[in-house]
C-alpha cells in the first residue's frame, strides 16, 4: 500500500474537446483508406513512420529466433554426428515441430509462457530447427572419407577433425539451410501478433488492419523485403564460403 | 589578485543564478502540463510515487477498445505511472482471464456483456441505466477478486445490420421484421456471437430466428461481409463511425425485444492491483474517461476505423485537445 | 532488447499452469464438451471436428491440386528447356517469404471470405516450391541419359516423361510436400477469414476452451503428418526401382 503520498492534482474540469474536434464525413467526402480501394499511395505516403517499430520487432524476432534455433540445431548435429542411433529421433522430432503449423505452436505455448516475445521466439525457433539440423548432417554426411582420412593420418583428433575439417567443408551445405530457416522465420513471426510478440503482424491484424489493404500490402511487403534480403546477404555469405562450387543450389 | 577574486565572485554569483534557475524550471516542470488559464485545469499531474509500480493496459480485439486502452495507458502513464500496453487480446472471455490471471493489469469492459457473457445474466434483467448496471457488475466482479471502476459517459450495443437496399427491398425496420425472412439469410458475426445470449444465442432465443447460415468472422471484416454481398446480416455496433458517415450504405435493425442491452465502458482490474497501484489508478481512469461522450467516441472510432489512424495517434488527440495533457 | 533472455523464457515455462491436459483434449474430440466459456452450448465432438477436419482437407486437396496444374507443367517444361531459371529458382525463394497471414487478410478484404476464395489464395501459396522443385528436379537428370534418349529418337515430350520426370520424383515430391505443409499451415488460420477449418478450435480459445485449443493443434498435427506420410507413400510408390537404391 502506498503512503499518503501527494496525489496528482484533482482535474479542474471535466475533459471537454473543442468543436474543431469533431469532422464532417459522408459517404461521398470518404478518404480513400475508408473505401475497399486496393491502395492508398497518399495515406501510405503520410503513415509510412508507423512501420517502423513493428519492423523493428520483426527483425528481432526473426534474429533471435534463427540464432536460438541454430544453436539448438546445431549443439543436436553434434550430438547425432558421433552417435549415429540419435539422428532418426532427432530427425523425426524436429520434422514434427516444422510439419505443425506454427498457429497451433504459438497458441499452445500461450498458456504456458504467456503472452509475450518470448512465447513467439519459442515457437519460431522451434520451426527452424529441422531445416538446419538436416541441412548440418547432410553437409557433414557429404565430406568426402578420403579428405577425414587423409586428417586422420596427419595425426589430427577426431575433435580436430570436426572443427578443423568437416565443418568448414559443411559450411555451405549449413548457410543454405540458415537461408531456409531465416525466409521461413520472416513469413512465419507475422503471427507473433497473436502471442502478443509484435511485429509487422501487428499492422495486419489489429488496429483495424484487417479490412485494410493498403495496411496489409505494405506489411506483407516490408516482410517479403525483409525476407529476401536476408537471403540475399546469406546467398552472397554461401558463395563466399565456397569459392569451388558454383551453380545454383535449390 | 583583485581581478581573481572578481573573478571568484562572479563565477559564485552565476553558479547561484544557474543553481536557482534551474530550481525554478525543476518545480515548473512538474507542473508542465499545464497550458490552460487556471492552474492545472484538467491536467494530469505525474506524481513519481506511481513510478513504482507497473501496469500492463489490455483490450479486446476492436478499435474501439484499442482506443479506450490506449487512452488509458497514456493517462495512467502521464500520471507517472510504468505502464505497459498488451492491446488486442482476444474477445471477452480471454481478456477476462488475462485479468484474472495477473498477465494484464486491466482492461476497459462494457457493463452489460460483463452481466451477461461473465456472469449469466438475461438480458431483460440488465439495468438500463449505467450506474445500476455498474454496480451491478461490480459486485459480481468482486466475487472473483477483481473490481470494476465507474463508467464512461457513452454506451456502445450489438446490432443487427444490413445494406439499406436489402433493409428497403424487404422492408426491415426492427428485428422482429425479420421473422420469416430470416431463414434465407445469412449471419455474419464475431466467433463468440455464437454463444452470446446479446448476439446469435439471443436471436435464437427470444426473437425465434433461424438464420440459413452463422459464418464466424474477425470484427475488423464485418462491413467488408456486407460490402462484398456475401453477408445478408452482419452484426455491428452501434458506436460504429460506419452508420453516420455512410448512412446512405448501411443500417441497424432496432432491436425492440431489446435483447442487446447497451453498456457503457467500465474498467476492469484485479482487486489486490487496484490497491498497489495507489489512488491515482482509479483517479486518472475516471478523470480522463469523462470526455468520452458518445459523439467523442464516434469522432475517435471514425478516426481509426475510417482514416486508419493508429489507436495511440486518435487516443493522443483526445487527450490533448481534452485538455488532459499538454 | 532484454538481456537476461534465456532466464526469461525458462521462467515463462513454469509461470502459469495450463488449464487443459491430453486428456480433456481427447475427450473433447470424441464427445460434445459443456465447456464453461459458452455459456450452455456444446463444443467439439466427433461430428464437429469430422466437419472441420473435412473442410481443411477439401480446401487443401483442392488448392494442391490447382497449384499442381499450374506449376507442374511450367516448371517441367522450363526444366527440360533449360530455360528461366532466375525465374523458376527466385519464385521459390519469394514464395517462402510470403507471411500467410497477409495473404488471407488480403485475401478476405480483397476477394471476400469463402471456400473458394481461400483456394485460389492457397493455391498461389503452392505454386511456388512445386514449379522450384519441378525444375531443379528435371535440371539435375545426368544429360548423358537425356542425350542417349534423345538419340533413340524419343520426342521431347516422351523424353520429359519417361526419362527426366521418373529421375526427378523425389526432388519434384520433396516440392509437393512443401507446397502441402505450407497449405495446410495456412488453411489453419483460414477462420480469420469465416472458412472453419481445424484452425478454429485453435484460434478461438473464448469458444472451445484450453482443451478445444489442445484437440486443434493436435488435429491440425495429426492431419499435416498424415498427409506428409501419405505422399512419402505416394513417392515411393512412384519412384522406380533403380532409383529407390540410390536414394536410400
Amino acid at each position: 500500500m502506498t503512503g499518503a503520498a501527494a496525489l496528482a492534482l484533482p482535474l479542474a474540469k471535466a475533459g471537454e474537446v473543442g468543436e474543431g474536434f469533431f469532422h464532417e464525413r459522408s459517404s461521398e467526402t470518404l478518404p480513400c483508406q475508408a473505401t475497399d480501394k486496393l491502395f492508398c499511395f497518399d495515406w501510405a505516403k503520410e503513415n509510412i513512420g508507423r512501420y517502423g517499430t513493428p519492423t523493428v520487432q520483426h527483425l528481432e524476432l526473426v534474429a533471435i529466433s534463427v540464432l536460438l534455433g541454430f544453436a539448438i540445431a546445431f549443439a543436436f548435429s553434434l550430438l547425432a554426428h558421433r552417435r549415429p542411433w540419435l539422428r532418426p529421433p532427432l530427425l523425426a522430432g524436429t520434422g514434427i515441430l516444422y510439419t505443425i503449423p506454427s498457429i497451433a505452436f504459438f497458441f499452445l505455448l500461450l498458456p504456458i509462457t504467456g503472452r509475450g516475445r518470448e512465447t513467439a521466439i519459442i515457437a519460431l525457433s522451434a520451426y527452424t530447427l529441422q531445416i538446419i539440423y538436416r541441412n548440418t548432417m547432410i553437409g557433414l554426411a557429404n565430406v568426402p572419407t578420403a579428405v577425414k582420412d587423409a586428417a586422420r593420418g596427419m595425426g589430427l583428433t577426431e575433435r580436430q577433425i570436426l572443427w578443423k575439417v568437416e565443418l568448414p567443408l559443411a559450411t555451405p551445405e549449413i548457410v543454405a539451410g540458415l537461408r531456409i530457416a531465416t525466409v521461413s522465420t520472416v513469413a512465419i513471426a507475422t503471427l507473433a501478433v497473436f502471442a502478443g510478440g509484435g511485429g509487422l503482424g501487428t499492422q495486419i491484424y489489429g488496429q483495424g488492419n484487417i479490412n485494410f489493404a493498403t495496411s496489409i500490402i505494405i506489411a506483407g511487403g516490408i516482410a517479403i523485403l525483409m525476407a529476401l534480403a536476408f537471403d540475399a546477404v546469406l546467398l552472397i555469405t554461401q558463395r563466399l564460403t565456397t569459392p569451388w562450387r558454383r551453380g545454383a543450389q535449390a | 589578485m583583485r581581478t581573481t577574486t572578481r573573478g571568484a565572485r562572479a563565477a559564485v554569483a552565476v553558479l547561484l543564478a544557474l543553481v536557482l534557475s534551474l530550481g525554478v524550471a525543476a518545480c515548473g516542470s512538474s507542473n508542465d502540463e499545464s497550458t490552460g488559464e487556471e492552474e492545472g485545469a484538467g491536467a494530469i499531474v505525474s506524481n513519481p510515487e506511481n513510478g513504482k509500480v507497473t501496469l500492463t493496459i489490455g483490450s479486446k480485439n476492436f478499435p474501439e477498445q484499442e482506443i479506450l486502452g490506449e487512452i488509458y495507458a497514456q493517462a495512467l502513464k502521464a500520471a507517472g505511472y510504468k505502464v505497459k500496453s498488451d492491446l488486442n487480446l482476444g474477445s471477452e472471455t480471454v481478456a477476462h482471464q488475462a485479468v484474472k490471471s495477473g498477465a494484464t493489469s486491466g482492461y476497459p469492459e462494457y457493463a452489460s456483456t460483463a452481466l451477461t457473457s461473465f456472469f449469466g445474466i438475461e438480458p431483460e434483467e440488465v439495468p438500463a441505466g449505467a450506474q445500476p448496471a455498474y454496480e451491478k457488475a461490480k459486485a459480481e466482479f468482486e466475487k472473483e477478486g477483481l473490481t470494476a471502476f465507474p463508467p464512461t459517459p457513452f454506451a456502445s450495443a450489438n446490432a443487427v445490420g444490413t445494406l439499406k437496399k436489402t433493409a428497403e427491398e424487404r422492408e426491415l425496420k426492427t428485428v422482429s421484421d425479420l421473422e420469416g425472412q430470416s431463414e434465407e439469410m445469412t449471419l455474419y458475426g464475431s466467433p463468440e456471437c455464437r454463444q452470446r445470449i446479446d448476439c446469435l444465442a439471443g436471436l435464437e432465443k427470444y426473437y425465434g430466428l433461424k438464420f440459413k447460415s452463422f459464418t464466424p468472422v474477425d470484427i475488423g471484416l464485418r462491413y467488408t461481409v456486407l460490402e462484398k454481398g456475401q453477408a445478408d446480416l452482419s452484426i455491428l455496433f452501434t458506436t460504429d463511425p460506419q452508420l453516420a458517415a455512410e448512412k446512405d450504405k448501411f443500417v441497424i435493425l432496432e432491436d425492440d425485444k431489446h435483447v442487446f442491452p447497451a453498456g457503457n465502458v467500465i474498467f476492469v482490474t484485479k482487486s489486490s492491483v487496484a490497491e498497489k497501484a495507489g489512488p491515482d489508478y482509479e483517479k486518472t481512469i475516471v478523470e480522463v474517461q469523462k470526455g468520452l461522450t458518445l459523439p467523442v467516441m464516434q469522432e475517435l472510432d471514425a478516426r481509426v476505423e475510417l482514416e486508419k489512424q493508429s489507436p495511440a495517434k486518435a487516443a493522443a488527440a483526445y487527450l490533448k485537445e481534452a485538455g488532459y495533457t499538454g | 532488447m532484454s538481456l537476461p533472455l534465456l532466464p526469461a523464457l525458462a521462467g515463462r515455462l513454469f509461470t502459469v499452469p495450463p488449464s487443459a491436459s491430453f486428456g480433456g483434449a481427447v475427450e473433447f474430440i470424441f464427445t460434445p464438451q459443456t465447456s464453461n466459456v459458452t455459456g450452455g452450448k456444446t463444443v467439439g465432438g466427433l461430428s464437429q471436428v469430422v466437419e472441420l477436419t473435412l473442410t481443411q482437407l477439401e480446401v487443401t486437396v483442392l488448392a494442391l491440386a490447382l497449384s499442381l496444374a499450374v506449376a507442374l507443367p511450367i516448371g517441367l517444361y522450363l526444366g527440360h528447356r533449360g530455360k528461366g531459371e532466375f525465374l523458376a529458382i527466385g519464385i521459390g525463394n519469394a514464395g517462402r517469404a510470403v507471411p500467410e497471414l497477409a495473404l488471407i487478410a488480403l485475401m478476405a478484404t480483397a476477394i471476400g471470405v469463402g471456400v473458394l476464395n481461400l483456394t485460389v489464395a492457397l493455391a498461389v501459396l503452392g505454386v511456388p516450391p512445386i514449379l522450384t522443385n519441378a525444375y531443379v528436379g528435371v535440371r539435375q537428370v545426368d544429360r548423358s541419359s537425356v542425350d542417349a534418349a534423345r538419340g533413340m529418337g524419343m520426342s521431347e515430350l516422351e523424353i520429359l516423361r519417361k526419362v527426366e520426370v521418373p529421375l526427378a520424383i523425389p526432388t519434384i515430391f520433396s516440392g509437393i510436400r512443401g507446397a502441402t505443409i505450407a497449405i495446410v499451415a495456412t488453411a489453419t488460420i483460414a477462420p480469420l477469414a469465416g472458412v472453419l477449418t481445424l484452425g478454429d478450435f485453435i484460434i478461438n480459445q473464448n469458444v472451445y476452451g484450453d482443451d478445444g485449443v489442445v484437440a486443434g493443434a493436435m488435429l491440425v498435427a495429426f492431419l499435416a503428418l498424415a498427409l506428409e506420410f501419405s505422399l512419402a507413400g505416394l513417392q515411393r510408390l512412384l519412384t522406380s526401382k533403380g532409383l529407390k537404391v540410390s536414394t536410400a
